[in-house]
């Protein structure tokens, strides 16, 4: 979108690339303006604003919770890392051809449609409060240790798809090629298939990541004070939700920019697509 | 014991809620019962104590009868339902707060509030009563902690859930006078050291847990300063599971839930439950439950009334009696 609209300002004729700015501003006035208006004036603003956007509960929130959001910023950081490469393990075990690999296949199908169709709550509860209580020797109870787990196989399965999904948009005539110049069926995948799969579907794993950072908060259930679960403590002490607010910005300020980020990966990809092959 | 104290402390109740018409000296009888009435003084509001410790002392006599005022009874209340008052609690109703048993079907559980069982059912049925409601009267709506307090038209016209007053709180609804001064109590394993500890420095070491969002949660906090990150949990029995799992060595929550904790979730073979101590009154005052209404509720002056009402006909020491008095006592932290 961002592309087309470039293209459109700057390759049309002034006047009416002018014109069309002068639209846009005018209709984004409006629109929000109305919109503003229509929400301030509803009833029960005051008391919505009190209770959800207080400044002075943001405020004094805000550095706590802000504390807090380190253990989700440790927690999707050291998750990403193995749900990567358990998920292209996943995701390359039922690429598989052949007969022999029909276990593998099996193995990675039954996890996917487990872990994705499971709610990701009670993977958390069942590792979280399930193992600890086994009383194995040895295993460690640390809850943030198993809500790590639980998002990592969670997530995992999600991210399997993904990467299944760019590598069955490969063209097998690739795969083809790639054998009859004498590399073995690892071999293409590893320097033919597999590059091309991932640099494809870098937009939609890096969409599962932003999931998988909101979905930190699940370590909450475990009695883990991360950001969410700050705000949940303070907000409950105050009768008042701005805290969540707060616990929102924090969110927000990790997410947006991978948002645009994304969009510029996906925007770039448009161009080179356009340029044609050779541009590579 | 229930069964018998039960009919005869509505049958009080109602005589109160009776003779407030005419004005002539009410004789209620709030049965004695063999267990120890245990009463509390009289007064109301924030300075009000239970004095956990008495035992023996004779059965209040409710003759001393004022009753609500003329704008506070039934047919001048402006509740959500015409003639009918919404009373909210939170989903499960644990003991020892709410009693009885949720019949099949019934979205309640745990404990179930319309059977007048539990000593906040008990406490908010004499509230209806001194209110001129009758139980049929009362309609019961199970009520998340959070949605009590989100702004906007409450789904009751008042809750109660083991609510404790602050001034902060107070800024976003409105709550009552006294129903319950409550004190805060740690419950741990037999099994582990902590259970042996009679200070409140000496538990600044170990890893300790709360329901979050609760007095509880910020009796940690600032009462013990522990060296450890405390856990929040969202519920009382995922506290419990943490505790039998090793994974935080003690839970502070207020006396009567822990002696629910330690008699009802902690009985198993290796996870035997013990009341380490409770915790003094805090610096900033006696901690105490609240009825919670809307912010500016034309209700809240009359729930007020009728608690004083029933403190001072010696109903509430009569509910006391049945429900909590057996659960007052415990060692003090030094």
């Amino acid at each position: 979108m961002n592309g087309r609209r470039g293209s459109h300002l700057f390759g049309g004729v002034q006047d009416s690339a002018a014109k069309s700015v002068g639209v846009a501003a005018l209709s984004t006035v409006v629109v929000f303006a109305v919109l503003g208006y229509l929400i301030v004036n509803t009833p029960g603003w005051t008391e919505f604003q009190q209770g959800f956007f207080d400044s002075g509960e943001f405020s004094r929130s805000l550095p706590s919770i802000g504390a807090a959001f380190l253990v989700n910023i440790k927690l999707f950081l050291l998750a990403e890392v193995f749900i990567l490469v358990l998920a292209l393990l996943l995701a390359v075990m039922r690429s598989l051809d052949g007969p022999v690999f029909l276990p593998f296949r099996i193995i990675s199908v039954v996890y996917t449609d487990f872990f994705r169709g499971v709610p990701g709550i009670l993977i958390v509860y069942v590792l979280g409060f399930g193992i600890p209580s086994l009383q194995i020797p040895g295993v460690t109870i640390d809850p943030f240790f198993w809500a790590l787990v639980a998002l990592i196989l969670v997530y995992s399965a999600y991210v399997a798809e993904v990467y299944r999904a760019g590598i069955d948009s490969v063209h097998s005539s690739q795969n083809a090629a790639a054998r009859s110049l004498g590399l073995s069926r690892a071999q293409a995948l590893r320097y033919v298939v597999l590059p091309q799969a991932v640099r494809r579907v870098i937009p939609p794993l890096l969409n599962d990541f932003i999931g998988l950072q909101k979905d930190t908060a699940l370590v909450s259930f475990l009695g883990v004070v991360e950001a969410f679960q700050r705000a949940n403590i303070i907000s409950a002490g105050d009768f008042n939700f701005t805290p969540y607010a707060a616990t929102a910005v924090f969110f927000l300020i990790i997410t947006v920019p991978m948002a645009r980020f994304v969009d510029w990966l996906v925007a770039r990809d448009r161009r080179r697509q356009m340029a044609g092959a050779g541009a590579r | 014991m229930t069964g018998r104290l039960r009919p005869a402390l509505l049958a009080a109740i109602a005589t109160l809620a009776m003779v407030g018409c005419s004005s002539g000296p009410a004789t209620p009888t709030p049965s004695p019962s063999s267990s120890n009435p245990n009463p509390s003084p009289t007064a109301t509001g924030p300075g009000a104590s239970q004095s956990p410790s008495a035992t023996g002392t004779p059965t209040p006599s409710a003759s001393s009868t004022g009753l609500v005022s003329s704008e506070c009874q039934k047919a001048n209340l402006a509740t959500k339902t015409d003639g009918r008052l919404t009373i909210g609690t939170d989903n499960p109703a644990y003991p020892p707060w709410w009693g009885g048993t949720p019949p099949n079907g019934s979205d309640w559980s745990l404990g179930f509030p319309p059977s007048g069982q539990g000593f906040e059912s008990a406490i908010a049925g004499a509230v209806a009563t001194a209110l001129g409601y009758t139980s049929d009267e009362i309609d019961w709506t199970p009520v998340a902690f959070k949605q009590s307090y989100a702004p906007g038209p409450k789904p009751f016209d008042f809750y109660l859930a083991q609510v404790s007053y602050s001034a902060k709180r107070a800024q976003a609804v409105d709550m009552s006078d006294s129903y319950y001064d409550v004190n805060q109590a740690l419950v741990a394993l037999t099994s582990n050291p902590i259970a042996s500890v009679t200070t409140v420095a000496g538990l600044k070491d170990f890893k300790l847990g709360a329901p979050v969002g609760t007095t509880s949660y910020d009796t940690i906090t600032n009462v013990i300063q522990p060296s450890q990150d405390p856990s929040a949990f969202n519920d009382q029995n995922e506290a419990v599971k943490a505790l039998k799992n090793g994974q935080i060595d003690g839970i502070v929550v207020d006396l009567p839930s822990a002696f629910y904790m330690r008699d009802a979730q902690l009985t198993g073979k290796n996870t035997t439950g013990v009341i380490v101590g409770q915790f003094p009154t805090p610096a900033t005052g006696q901690e105490y439950f609240s009825l919670v209404l809307k912010k500016g509720s034309s209700l809240t002056s009359c729930v007020n009334e009728a608690i004083a009402l029933i403190r001072s006909t010696g109903v509430w020491q009569s509910i006391y009696a049945e429900w909590l008095a057996d659960k007052a006592s415990a060692p003090a932290f030094q």
